[in-house]
């Protein structure tokens, strides 16, 4: 479970969070939208500390993230993250690429995390590529291998910011095929992202932030069909 | 004109064993220097203040003087400090690496910078530590970036290190200057001293670019 209560989030003096309270129950997978500049990336990046917060208190599961005290490497072990620009380590191999967390991080054998991650890159059909580099993979093949990646450590939570907005439309589908997949297994997810038919679809619930505030938590149908603040509908007409 | 290298022909095997004391310098000042050089530019990168300056004031001092000089301080002037004679190997060795460090360290600096930022949040976000991630993730890709200017680093000092000849080290250069002056006859011995230090120097480009290529497999 992830507890938000009144984050705030400044970059000098422009103020890009301003106060937001949510929660994310286990299991639940929660799509944030908004424009850009909403300070939605900023929010998802909060959750794990890449971004440290003005003010305001995260939970995550038992854990007091904003707690100088909490050791947020072990925190950031159970929290998956996936990124607009995959950012896979190059000079390692796909294989390498997802053992390398669970081998030094976690204190895995070579020969338990290979046989995990195998069975990951299977999962999203990658498995042949095991021992390409990065480089030789397309946009939609790197993504999928950096949830692999992510999913590698047995994370609680995972985060996806824009995890397709960086890929060519035709590698869009097998992302979120990967991501759907993900979301029946259980896994609590928060996404950003602007797959408005995919948030429809996948989502338990929408987030839609505007001016570094949260404006509407609603179910998807509803937010879908009957937005009730105008910024949600302004924002609706334009994207869909 | 008046060349005759058949003259010099009986001290060549004299000049070439100064390739030996050449490379034992160059070898042992450029690993120490680019361990060290990592050293000074993770402090220059360091959030602490105190790093960055020591960092910043040692490359300022050690950019901002001759060589030649901290070589001779080192090798005629520790003594009155440290109260023994130090061999002139030692002094070549210390300042060659002392100064090639403060060079170093600005190449890899420059290159642990160019690297993504997103490397950083990556391996961040899978909870690696950050003397682990500069070592497996930042450095290994900054290296593979920077390896052609940390090359010249040390063609330059393979080249420079003929600078020992005057605290009495017996490099080539060296060597070539006594056959000089013991047959009067100082063209042939430099042409010849020049010609091994061209050769070490094409060497090193070529072990270099194979170096390179391999590390570029990835790409």
């Amino acid at each position: 479970m992830i507890k938000v209560q009144d984050l705030h989030k400044s970059f000098g003096k422009l103020e890009v969070l301003k106060g937001i309270s949510t929660t994310i129950e286990n299991g639940e997978v929660v799509a944030i939208i908004g424009p850009s500049g909403s300070g939605k990336s900023t929010f998802l990046r909060c959750l794990n500390l890449l971004e440290q917060p003005t003010s305001g208190k995260i939970l995550i599961g038992k854990d007091d993230v904003t707690d100088k005290k909490t050791n947020i490497m072990k925190v950031r072990e159970n929290v998956g993250m996936v990124f607009q620009h995959f950012h896979l380590f190059p000079h390692m191999t796909v294989l390498q690429n997802v053992t390398y967390a669970p081998i030094k991080v976690k204190g895995l054998s070579k020969e338990e995390a290979e046989k995990h991650g195998l069975q990951l890159l299977e999962k999203v059909g990658l498995s042949e590529k095991a021992n390409e580099y990065p480089n030789r993979l397309s946009g939609g093949q790197k993504q999928r291998v950096a949830i692999a990646r992510a999913l590698a450590m047995n994370p609680g939570v995972m985060l996806f910011d824009e995890p397709t907005s960086a890929l060519d439309p035709e590698m869009v589908k097998e992302v979120l095929e990967v991501m759907k997949s993900l979301a029946h297994t259980g896994m609590t997810m928060a996404i950003v992202t602007h797959e408005m038919g995919f948030a429809r679809e996948v989502a338990d619930r929408v987030l839609f932030l505007d001016g570094g505030v949260l404006v509407e938590d609603a179910p998807p149908a509803e937010f879908f069909s009957s937005p009730k603040s105008e910024r949600a509908r302004e924002f609706l007409e334009k994207m869909l | 004109m008046d060349l005759d290298f058949t003259a010099i022909l009986p001290s060549l095997p004299y000049i070439l064993k100064g390739i030996g004391v050449t490379l034992k310098i160059v070898l042992v000042a450029g690993l120490l220097g680019f361990a060290f050089g990592i050293i000074l530019a993770i402090f220059k990168i360091s959030k602490y203040k105190a790093l960055n300056w020591f960092a910043d004031v040692y490359t300022s001092i050690f950019r901002g003087t001759p060589l030649i000089l901290q070589l001779m301080i080192i090798y005629y002037g520790a003594p009155q400090i440290i109260g023994v004679e130090i061999s002139s190997y030692t002094a070549a060795v210390v300042s060659f690496s002392l100064n090639s460090a403060a060079y170093i360290s600005e190449i890899i600096r420059a290159g642990i910078l160019a690297v993504d930022k997103g490397q950083k949040e990556a391996a961040m976000a899978l909870g690696v530590p950050g003397n682990r991630m500069m070592r497996d993730i930042i450095l290994p890709q900054a290296l593979k970036n920077i390896l052609p200017a940390l090359m010249n680093e040390f063609i330059t000092l393979t080249k420079e290190s003929a600078i020992v000849t005057v605290i009495a080290a017996n490099d080539i250069m060296r060597r070539a200057y006594i056959v000089g002056g013991e047959q009067y006859r100082f063209f042939e011995p430099f042409i010849f001293a020049g010609l091994i230090y061209y050769l070490m120097v094409i060497s090193l480009t070529v072990a270099g670019k194979a170096v390179e290529r391999r590390m570029r497999q990835s790409d």
